[in-house]
């Protein structure tokens, strides 16, 4: 079992079918069909093979598993080395979950060039595990990096009217960010000579100001992905002018690479860097909750308010992450889970009605709950998700940060306890804003409600939302042991570093 | 003195290719315009088989009283050059021949040139240094105004003539002020005078100045830049394709060898200014192609940022700094040829097109050639995985190494800076709806050169290894 190259499987599988939609040749019509056929089945052999990680992922070890390492790029000391731990096998797992559910939702609305979109999917679904699969630092800012090839397109090809500003906007702010993670990634080469992660994370040994500058390169990249306050004025634009499909994806799997970053780049290998800024993550965080919840409650576009509500709930994520307790970390990667789900089945919610009105106009809707029962409930559904109603998935993450955080600081925990307030706030008044009321438009009076297609779309990432909710141990459990050890790891070298200062 | 019979073997490749282009122009001047096609087919031929020379049998050592050094850098070098210039005139007949100024004389021009570059790289001393200099020039010129009937070629061939004689005059200016602080020309004797202090006077530095003055022109790095986006876009594209690439390659590695070589106990006065004209470079090279509609210019700002990533490699001075010029250039040949193969490649209703609006939808109408464009513009933008990011990682790391951080950082901005030119000619191809259609491509060496340069960088993004082997042993060659 360990013998088999199963990352690099679930990695470049996508790929191979991405190339067979690259030689499908024919009548539209023909090449269309096959190549939609072609994505949506490479993508679910992959999300299977990928579910045979968790089934052989041992959940008593804190180490990496599934590692493969091979010599790339000796001259640079690069190497193609991946493994995966308890951080990111689920992360893994979101990734091959979302790709087919989001070519399948894709399967009616998108009609022009077909064939590029699919291939764009399928490329994305690489880097995406790749990025989360990665234990070298350049192979993982390469896939990090790649991402906004097929992003940049899918949105700027796919969107909607003021699609070529909101495609520049992402793939320059996200760019800004990572090339100075880049030359914080060679000063760590330089350091340890090779980028190989878990050699860097025994040998590096910076100084104080060293890791501080180092700390912000990779914060600049970071933050401009999960996105924190203020540099998260990308998002709301990508988010509107993406098709569905690209929004499921920003949503659910790429802001995650900016908390994932945090957690398996910056706070190992800088941690005396890491507590030093720890309260601006906090401040930034708290602000983020607060004041982008207070701006989703204006929002006249579905999709913005959904995306206001992403940069709210990423910011209990980064609280989490950096108050690094045992709840804290694990509650950051919960919601990060949750997140990946919930905000992906509210896009595709946005989708449904917006496929059918060609509008994101919350005013243009009221009194669906007339005519789309199946639809009124599933978005109610992830609705009480994203607000966090007990036994769903959202509310786990969002109480173990709570919890972790009022540990260690209460002031943090009150502040983002708010936060809890004022999503509801927004979400319900969406809910009811656009579900309930009298059907008076007259543009309504015919729609449809969800087909078989739609059903089976939402069906697997509703049930897993309750498995979540529910018994959350699944999920909790295989995180546990990397989660202690790195929250250990970091005490330990904080301790160290305080003992050294102390020392005359 | 005599010339011993070694002088001779080591610079065979030399001899060939100028007893070669002498043979052509006699037989091209005999038989008239018919043989153009033949002359230039030969020619390309020609270069080949000098690049083959230089390896078969492959020998090391200086010649001619050491005016002339064959070491792993030189030759590396060469096959660059001489690639790039068969190459280029290979996809200039169909350019040619549409605008009837299809001449035998081109093809030996350029061979001239390619000789002249070739003496520049394997230069040991200041005077080998500049007949090879003026030898390329001279025959640049030329070809720049090779399409005389139109005032745009005209224009860019006396532009590129006055300002390149400028930089030749301030370049032996330079020289001669070297030769009388260091009392010789050789390169060996440079370094020696500098070594054991007669020749570290304010005076050298100054000559050095000038020296550097002289080279940067030649590879338009700012401030001496401005001739370059006139003459990229008054000549006729297949010499731009191969200005873009063949002098530029020369002059590098002629930079290169200067610096390292004679100069190297100056390093730290000459580091400042290359440090400088490098971000220079970069900053410029990124904000000014910003608005340029025509996509022979948008090259020309692009040629001189990445320029500047190429001084900044330079600058770090180290065996890993020139290992990463190398492999940049290697790279960027490949880049720049493909881009310039698309370019040849636009037409509409047969005739020649430019700007970069011309390319709207042009994913739509010529998927591949939309494709190859897209790959070749994400690489120049230096994102990976593609081939343009492994060259500037190896930059970079041989300039963080150095302690040149302000530069590493201002040179990375620089580059997000100008990613989104490069991007915008992808939106422009993708997202735009699209315009009259191009003429589908005919099938040709323009088309071949596209996507075996699209293969190759695509070869480079997944296996850089072999090609750092080489830039590796090439750098060997200044270290011992």
């Amino acid at each position: 079992m360990s013998s088999w190259p199963f990352l690099s499987l679930v990695t470049f599988l996508p790929l191979v079918g991405a190339l067979f939609c690259l030689i499908v040749n024919g009548p539209k019509e023909a090449v269309d069909r096959n190549c939609r056929s072609v994505a949506l089945v490479t993508s679910l052999a992959t999300f299977l093979i990928s579910i045979l990680l968790w089934v052989w992922f041992d959940p008593t070890k804190a180490g990496f598993q599934f590692e493969e390492k091979l010599a790339w790029v000796p001259a640079l000391g690069i190497g193609y080395h991946v493994g995966i731990d308890g951080i990111s096998l689920f992360f893994v797992l979101l990734s091959t979950l979302l790709t087919p559910i989001c070519i399948l939702a894709s399967w009616e609305s998108v009609q022009v060039r077909v064939k590029e979109y699919m291939i764009a999917f399928l490329v994305l679904e690489t880097f995406m595990v790749g990025m989360f699969c990665a234990l070298d630092l350049a192979l993982f800012y390469i896939f990090f990096e790649g991402v906004l090839i097929p992003m940049f397109l899918i949105i700027g090809v796919w969107g909607g009217k003021r699609r070529v500003y909101a495609a520049f906007k992402f793939f320059l702010y996200t760019l800004l960010g990572s090339v100075l993670m880049l030359l914080a990634i060679i000063a760590i080469y330089w350091q340890v000579g090779t980028t190989d992660l878990p050699t860097a994370m025994e040998k590096l040994n910076l100084p104080f100001a060293w890791q501080c500058w180092l700390w912000l390169a990779f914060f600049a990249s970071f933050a401009v992905k999960v996105p924190m306050w203020p540099v998260h004025t990308w998002l709301p634009d990508a988010h509107v002018e993406a098709p569905t499909a690209g929004s499921v994806i920003l949503a659910g799997v790429l802001l995650k690479m900016g908390g994932y970053g945090f957690l398996r780049y910056s706070i190992p290998l800088m941690p005396e860097a890491t507590q030093y800024f720890a309260p601006l993550i906090f401040g930034l965080s708290i602000v983020a909750v607060i004041y982008t919840s207070l701006v989703a409650l204006v929002q006249e576009d579905m999709k913005k308010l959904i995306a206001y509500s992403s940069v709210a709930h990423m910011g209990f994520v980064t609280i989490g992450a950096f108050i690094l307790n045992m709840q804290g970390v694990q509650g950051s990667l919960f919601q990060m889970l949750s997140h990946g789900i919930v905000s992906a089945a509210l896009f595709l919610c946005v989708g449904v009605v917006y496929d059918r009105m060609h509008t994101r106009e919350i005013a243009a809707y009221g009194g669906l709950v007339h005519r789309m029962p199946r639809y009124a409930f599933t978005f109610m559904f992830f609705t009480l998700a994203s607000v966090g109603l007990p036994g769903l998935s959202g509310f786990v993450g969002e109480f173990l940060v709570l919890v972790g955080a009022f540990k260690a600081n209460t002031w943090v925990a009150t502040l983002a306890a708010t936060g809890l307030i004022l999503g509801a706030a927004y979400a319900l008044w969406l809910y009811r804003k656009i579900i309930f009321g009298e059907l008076t438009k007259s543009s309504l009076q015919a729609i449809l409600d969800m087909n078989r297609r739609e059903i089976a779309v939402f069906l697997p990432l509703v049930l897993l939302t309750l498995w979540m909710g529910i018994y959350p141990n699944s999920f909790l459990d295989p995180m546990a042991p990397t989660v202690d050890k790195l929250v250990a790891d970091y005490q330990n070298a904080i301790k160290l570093a305080r003992t050294a200062a102390l020392a005359p | 003195m005599i010339i011993g019979l070694e002088s001779w073997t080591l610079a065979r490749p030399e001899l060939f290719l100028a007893a070669a282009t002498a043979l052509l122009l006699i037989y091209g001047v005999v038989r008239g315009e018919v043989a153009t096609s033949f002359v230039s087919l030969a020619t390309s031929a020609a270069l080949l088989v000098t690049a083959v020379l230089l390896f078969v049998p492959y020998r090391e050592g200086t010649a001619f009283a050491s005016l002339f050094i064959v070491d792993r850098l030189t030759a590396t070098m060469k096959v660059l050059v001489l690639v790039g210039a068969s190459i280029a005139i290979l996809m200039s007949r169909a350019y040619f021949e549409q605008v009837r100024a299809w001449r035998f004389e081109y093809p030996l021009l350029v061979a001239l040139a390619t000789l002249g570059m070739m003496l520049m790289i394997s230069a040991n001393d200041l005077m080998a240094l500049y007949v090879g200099l003026e030898l390329q020039s001279l025959a640049l010129y030329v070809v720049a105004a090779f399409q005389r009937d139109t005032v745009r070629s005209t224009e860019a061939g006396v532009k590129y003539f006055v300002l390149g004689s400028v930089a030749s005059g301030m370049l032996l200016f330079g020289a001669s002020l070297v030769y009388g602080f260091c009392g010789g020309t050789a390169f060996v004797q440079i370094s020696r005078a500098l070594l054991d202090g007669r020749g570290a006077e304010i005076g050298t530095v100054i000559g050095l100045v000038f020296v550097v003055a002289g080279l940067a022109f030649k590879v338009s790095a700012v401030p001496f830049h401005m001739w370059t986006p006139d003459v990229y876009e008054g000549a006729p594209t297949p010499v731009t394709a191969l200005f873009a690439v063949a002098p530029k390659i020369a002059a590098m590695s002629l930079m290169v060898s200067v610096l390292m070589g004679p100069f190297k106990p100056l390093f730290a006065q000459w580091q400042q200014i290359i440090v400088v004209a490098s971000v220079l470079s970069m900053a410029l090279g990124a904000f000014a192609a910003l608005r340029q509609q025509n996509i022979k210019r948008l090259m020309a700002y692009s040629s001189i940022g990445n320029v500047g990533y190429i001084l900044l490699g330079l600058a770090s001075g180290s065996e890993k700094g020139i290992q990463s010029v190398v492999f940049y250039l290697a790279i960027y040949m490949v880049m720049t040829l493909g881009v310039f193969a698309t370019i040849l490649m636009m037409k509409r209703r047969d005739v020649m097109v430019e700007n970069i609006p011309d390319l709207a939808g042009l994913a739509r109408s010529q998927p591949m050639m939309a494709l190859a464009l897209m790959i070749f513009m994400f690489s120049l933008a230096g994102i990976p995985p593609l081939a343009g990011f492994w060259g500037k990682l190896y930059i970079f790391i041989a300039a963080v190494e150095a302690k040149l951080y302000v530069a590493a950082v201002l040179g990375v901005l620089a580059s997000v800076v100008a990613s989104y030119y490069y991007m915008r000619i992808v939106k422009v191809m993708y997202f735009d709806e699209p315009a009259e259609a191009l003429d589908r491509p005919a099938f040709g060496v323009n088309r071949a050169v596209a996507l075996a340069a699209a293969v190759l960088v695509a070869v480079f993004s997944l296996a850089p290894q072999p090609l750092s082997v080489v830039a590796a042993a090439a750098a060997k060659g200044l270290f011992p």
